[in-house]
């Protein structure tokens, strides 16, 4: 008995010794949000963990929820689909930077119609969700599609009845697009639909689709690649008709303005360039500017910046999109600006 | 909990043992701790409802807005689906709860019976998420295809009857949601009315055969004015499940902000619009909308509570007449 507990005392003193030379005491980060990157953020944690030993807890509560937990400081980070504007950034002394994107893609289920055949634009989408466009056979969806046999039947639209990052994104392009849609019901998380039926998450909007004939509705690229499902092209700013592609989404992702948007306040819908898709997205990170607790905002950072190093291969099995080189280094710029630790001393290092 | 120590001490001189006292106590606390909870759960439905009430005043029931971009909220669209989805689910649950309840306990041979009460029991057993998933992969199909166009073709054309059969038969709406739910509370009003149907002394029952009486007669004269307190209170059980239920409700309603015009159209109830907006409800009087629906419900709970007393006490004051 007595050699036993000498050896768990040896065995403790040596944890405890290696833990506080290893310098950060923290092994476990905290944070809560978006569901949207709630698979590759936990991919990401599992592979940190197995490298590290650090844990990485992530809730995905929903974007609202984030954003009311770090605020409420009891999370190390929160997670928002729909990013804050820089007034609210400043009043609460929070900083935001992208993490991962990815694109929304409206799907239907029309008889005789495959995936990337129907054709639309945004003012035509605009018009469907808003109650205007009934008829697959209307003048507006046959100008578009001239070779399509679209029915003569009333389309039933589907849309996400929980308040959602997913729903952000997609309202900013009809805002941006259809001026129906942007004097009508407007751009929100939840907005209140005109027409249709209400799926709860990507999920229920999937399955709505899927069972309803002659539906649209709109889901995460990865729920429509991954249930086979007839994806729409779409007309972007150029006037060009994409598909929804990883490599469309990193277009329109890359064509937009990180540099000039205060607070990496930057909406991603609608964007210039030939291939770009335009309803595409940025998942953000929330963290405080003056950090409470530094060595855990420290590790979140760690983590964050493996993930950028190391986490493009896993965000593409997932079908979501990487951020671009140029932008993690305007991200790691603003972590040494902004995010200081005790007594306003930058808690990450200069970018070499 | 200060008022409740208060009255704990009870002036009873007869009182002598001393574990009688404790027991007194112990059972007069758990009463008070019941009483205490309706009273903060309503408190805290108030005060977080303040907000949404004081911006919208009354019209917060009447209004059919539910608009989170312009923040006006109102909640006559949560409580007519509320309202509809319930009283479709009570117009096919009683009837049938009372049929399985009355098989039961008069007509099945000895051996079917104990089988029969054990699956119906069973049925309440069930998850609600269940029955919704159910709902919506099995029973929303089905009535899409077969029984939503067979009824519309059957009845679309009769007066008021064929504008509550109207609609597009997506399978997704208040029908699906009535249906599912009368499902759900099936179980509750046929456990309660059984046990009550059994304990009819079988010497009435006799009587009433003796002198000629048919089954049925023996249903409607003897065992239902006997067990009428009984059967209402299973009924008011299910009705009360009925309203507030969540999941079930949420993935077969339609999820849409509009007074539906018809049965088959998609509507919303107040339990299903607090799941989807609840997590995601960012400002203060998104959030306090919310709650003031929850309030809302309570209120309605109250009165369906309410009612059913006021019904017992007729039914009751009518006895011997």
């Amino acid at each position: 008995m007595r050699i036993d507990f000498k050896n768990t005392l040896i065995a403790a003193a040596a944890v405890l010794s290696f833990t506080t030379s290893a310098g950060a005491a923290v092994d476990k980060i905290s944070g809560a949000g978006a569901t949207f990157p709630y698979p590759v953020y936990s991919k990401w944690a599992q592979a940190y963990n197995e490298k590290t030993g650090v844990q990485m807890n992530y809730q995905a509560i929903g974007s609202g929820g984030g954003i009311k937990q770090i605020k409420a400081k009891t999370v190390d980070f929160g997670a928002s689909d729909a990013p804050l504007k820089k007034e609210e950034l400043d009043q609460a002394g929070l900083m935001q930077f992208p993490m991962v994107m990815g694109g929304v893609v409206p799907v239907v289920r029309i008889a005789g119609v495959d995936a990337g055949q129907l054709k639309l634009d945004g003012k035509t989408m605009g018009a469907i969700y808003a109650g205007k466009i009934t008829n697959w056979n209307d003048p507006a969806i046959k100008k578009m599609n001239p070779d399509l046999d679209l029915p003569d039947q009333q389309i039933t639209v589907v849309h996400r009845s929980d308040g959602s990052g997913t729903t952000w994104i997609f309202t900013s392009y009809l805002s941006k697009t259809s001026d129906v849609w942007a004097n009508g019901p407007g751009h929100a998380k939840a907005v209140a639909w005109p027409t249709g039926v209400g799926g709860k998450g990507n999920q229920g909007v999937a399955s709505y689709v899927d069972r309803i004939k002659n539906s649209i509705g709109y889901v995460e690229y990865a729920y429509a690649l991954q249930n086979d499902m007839t994806y729409v092209s779409l007309k972007n700013k150029d006037g060009n008709v994409v598909e929804p592609t990883s490599a469309n989404f990193q277009a329109a992702a890359a064509n937009a303005d990180w540099d000039n948007a205060p607070g990496f306040y930057e909406v991603l819908t609608d964007q210039p360039g030939a291939d770009s898709w335009p309803i595409t997205g940025a998942s953000f990170i929330l963290m405080y500017k003056d950090a409470k607790n530094p060595q855990a905002a420290q590790a979140a950072l760690k983590f964050f910046d493996w993930a950028y190093a190391n986490g493009d291969d896993m965000a593409d099995q997932l079908d979501y999109v990487p951020m671009p080189e140029n932008v993690v280094k305007l991200v790691q710029d603003k972590w040494h600006e902004q995010i200081k630790g005790k007594n306003g001393q930058a808690i990450w290092p200069v970018n070499k | 909990m200060g008022d409740a120590d208060a009255t704990l001490a009870p002036r009873k001189k007869t009182v002598s043992a001393i574990g009688d006292r404790v027991f007194h106590g112990v059972t007069a606390t758990s009463a008070l701790i019941v009483l205490a909870l309706i009273g903060g759960i309503a408190a805290a439905l108030v005060v977080g409802a303040w907000p949404a009430l004081t911006k919208f005043g009354p019209a917060f029931v009447t209004s059919m807005d539910w608009n989170p971009v312009t923040d006006e909220y109102g909640a006559a669209v949560a409580i007519f689906g509320t309202l509809a989805s319930s009283a479709l689910a009570m117009v096919i649950a009683v009837p049938v709860s009372f049929g399985i309840a009355l098989f039961v306990t008069e007509l099945a041979p000895v051996w079917m019976r104990q089988p029969i009460s054990t699956a119906v029991e069973l049925l309440a057993a069930i998850p609600s998420i269940i029955y919704g998933m159910w709902g919506l992969f099995v029973f929303a199909p089905f009535l899409s295809t077969y029984v939503q166009p067979w009824l519309s073709s059957a009845l679309g054309d009769w007066p008021v009857v064929g504008y509550l059969f109207s609609g597009p038969p997506i399978g997704i709406g208040i029908f699906t949601a009535g249906m599912v739910l009368a499902i759900m509370i099936i179980p509750f009003i046929t456990a309660v009315m059984r046990d009550t149907f059994e304990v009819v002394p079988g010497v009435l029952k006799e009587s009433s055969y003796a002198l000629g009486a048919t089954t049925w007669e023996v249903a409607r004269s003897v065992i239902l004015p006997y067990t009428k307190t009984g059967v209402i209170g299973g009924i008011m059980l299910g009705l009360g499940r009925a309203l507030g239920e969540t999941m079930a409700v949420t993935f077969v309603i339609g999820n849409a902000h509009s007074i539906p015009g018809g049965l088959f159209y998609p509507g919303n109830s107040i339990a299903a619009t607090l799941a989807n907006e609840f997590t995601e409800a960012t400002g203060e009087i998104y959030t306090s909308a919310l709650i003031a629906l929850g309030l809302v419900l309570f209120v309605i709970t109250l009165i369906v509570l309410i009612l059913a007393r006021l019904l017992l006490l007729r039914l009751s004051a009518q006895e011997g007449q």
